[in-house]
């Protein structure tokens, strides 16, 4: 008899027979897999024709050197991490399998690393082809970057992390019909954000905002690094201790939904 | 208040009063903003039992069970599972205990037997791949064990919950309704597995069913609810008489439609 206790620590086991049923799912289904690469490929297509058109016809944009495409393929970084995090909770949801989960001795917080970890594999599944063709049609290797782009890299990740943890609580306290939020709450931060454009160009007020949100760093950080091959490492780390505390934070936010969901039986009717 | 159904002062009462429960339950409420859906309930479930939980539709069975696994919080009242309390050490003991119910389902596009590979794990069971091949043996999986869960029928659907509930060879088995929406041969069948698996095991098993024909086939004890209350707890034996009936059903009728068991005397 298997007289497991779920521990005290954190158990991969456990972490890896998460992972194991989400790559069966992806597998089992290749429109999943599909549909991981055709947005990023058609936005990378679009957005690299506009940057050839400008670059051809303005002078101050060519010299932003590929900054359009850059901020479409950081913004994908954002967006796809928080989508392939909430997905992945979703199909729970869809699959009426939480109940299932949360019965078992999985843990929250493993099944949130678990969340976490496919979020990064939806995510290289959808924009490695999509940076790859950028190289060879629009000529922009975002690779050349170096070793910014995994400051960059990590920091939007972490935002997206904090707020599929954040939309998948929400979810869970309020069923199904909350899942809109896990497909358009991100769209909120696009003009917040600044992933096209500096952040000078919001009002006083807004850049105020602007600077309390962490992927701005991020956009900021690459249009100075692409522009005037300048990297500020400051912007970075000031982004990733404002993520650190966005993840904690969302981490908090995601059990006291959970705890909600258990006191209001919610967990019991997780349809709409 | 027992909705008319006081029990008797002389009721025979099969729970254990002291020593070791596998589910203790004192004093429990669940109330939501209108209503109360478990109202002040007390039980205690002696180990390698099997207790059947009886009552209608809104009885308070299943938010009973929900509370017992964890996946609801009492507004008051304590629950303890295999000596811990719950939910406060529900890490020591969820990897004790498993169920079924028809409001969960297993993920549809995974095949049985990567489903049963993925709950294995969760539950750390070892030798995984010949506890696959025993319940695949025992439950008759074998047949469609490749195939995805979603594709297959209500009686095979049910029998794949049950090698799921019974991955981990549990001490403790939370049933809901385990045999609803089966065919005859198939419920017939799955209670039988039930049976043996308690006989084996040493189980407990607390069952919570509409199906009185189950529940007298299974179970030592029944505890029977309506509204939230339990309005008696009793051998099977003990109600059928107490009520003069010859089966459950017809207890469940006149406790349904408010028949005490003294008028019907």
């Amino acid at each position: 008899m298997s007289h497991a206790s779920a521990g005290r620590g954190i158990a991969f086991h456990r972490i890896y027979a998460m992972l194991l049923r989400y790559g069966y799912l992806l597998v089992s289904s290749w429109p999943r897999l599909v549909e991981l690469i055709y947005w990023p490929t058609l936005q990378l297509i679009t957005w690299g024709f506009l940057q050839s058109y400008i670059t051809a016809n303005s002078g101050t944009l060519a010299r932003a050197g590929g900054a359009l495409l850059g901020a479409v393929i950081l913004w994908d970084i954002l967006f796809r991490g928080q989508l392939g995090f909430s997905i992945s909770f979703l199909e729970e949801m869809w699959a009426r399998n939480i109940g299932n989960l949360m019965m078992s001795p999985l843990k929250p917080i493993e099944f949130l690393i678990a969340l976490m970890i496919m979020a990064v594999i939806r995510l290289a599944i959808g924009v490695v082809p999509m940076t790859l063709l950028a190289i060879a049609f629009f000529d922009f290797n975002i690779y050349g970057i170096g070793l910014p782009l995994v400051a960059f890299f990590c920091n939007l990740i972490f935002t997206s992390w904090a707020f599929g943890i954040a939309v998948s609580g929400i979810v869970l306290r309020n069923g199904l019909g909350a899942e809109t939020l896990a497909w358009t709450l991100m769209f909120l931060m696009l003009p917040l954000v600044c992933v096209y454009y500096p952040v000078s160009v919001l009002p006083a007020w807004l850049q105020t905002v602007a600077w309390l949100l962490p992927p701005t760093y991020v956009f900021e950080g690459m249009r100075l690094l692409l522009t005037d091959h300048v990297f500020r490492s400051d912007l970075m780390i000031q982004a990733l201790l404002m993520n650190a505390a966005l993840l904690a934070a969302s981490f908090a936010v995601f059990l006291w939904l959970l705890n909600a969901a258990k006191r209001h039986g919610s967990l019991l009717q997780t349809g709409e | 208040m027992n909705d008319g159904h006081p029990i008797p002062a002389n009721s025979p009462s099969p729970a254990p009063v002291s020593g070791s429960a596998a589910i203790a339950v004192a004093r429990l409420v669940k109330a939501y903003k209108t209503s109360r859906a478990v109202d002040d309930i007390s039980f205690r479930i002696a180990p390698s039992s099997i207790t059947g939980l009886l009552g209608g539709n809104g009885a308070g069975k299943t938010t009973t069970i929900a509370i017992i696994m964890g996946l609801v919080l009492p507004t008051s009242g304590t629950v303890e599972v295999l000596g811990h309390p719950m939910p406060a050490e529900s890490g020591e003991v969820l990897g004790r205990m498993n169920f079924e119910s028809p409001y969960v389902d297993m993920p549809m596009r995974l095949t049985v037997r990567q489903n049963l590979n993925v709950f294995g794990r969760l539950y750390a069971v070892e030798n995984l791949k010949e506890r696959i091949a025993q319940l695949a043996s025992d439950l008759d999986l074998n047949e469609f064990i490749d195939r995805p869960a979603g594709k297959l029928s209500a009686g095979q659907k049910t029998r794949v919950a049950l090698a799921k509930a019974l991955i981990n060879q549990p001490e403790l088995l939370l049933l809901d309704e385990p045999t609803a929406s089966l065919d005859p041969d198939t419920a017939d069948w799955i209670r039988n597995h039930l049976d043996r698996y308690r006989r084996e095991r040493g189980a407990t098993i607390l069952l919570a069913s509409h199906n009185m024909q189950e529940v007298e086939r299974l179970c030592d004890r029944v505890i029977i609810m309506k509204r939230g209350r339990i309005v008696d707890d009793d051998s099977t034996a003990g109600i059928l008489a107490r009520y003069n009936r010859s089966n459950l059903e017809e207890v469940f009728l006149d406790v349904a439609r408010g028949r005490s068991q003294v008028e019907r005397i």
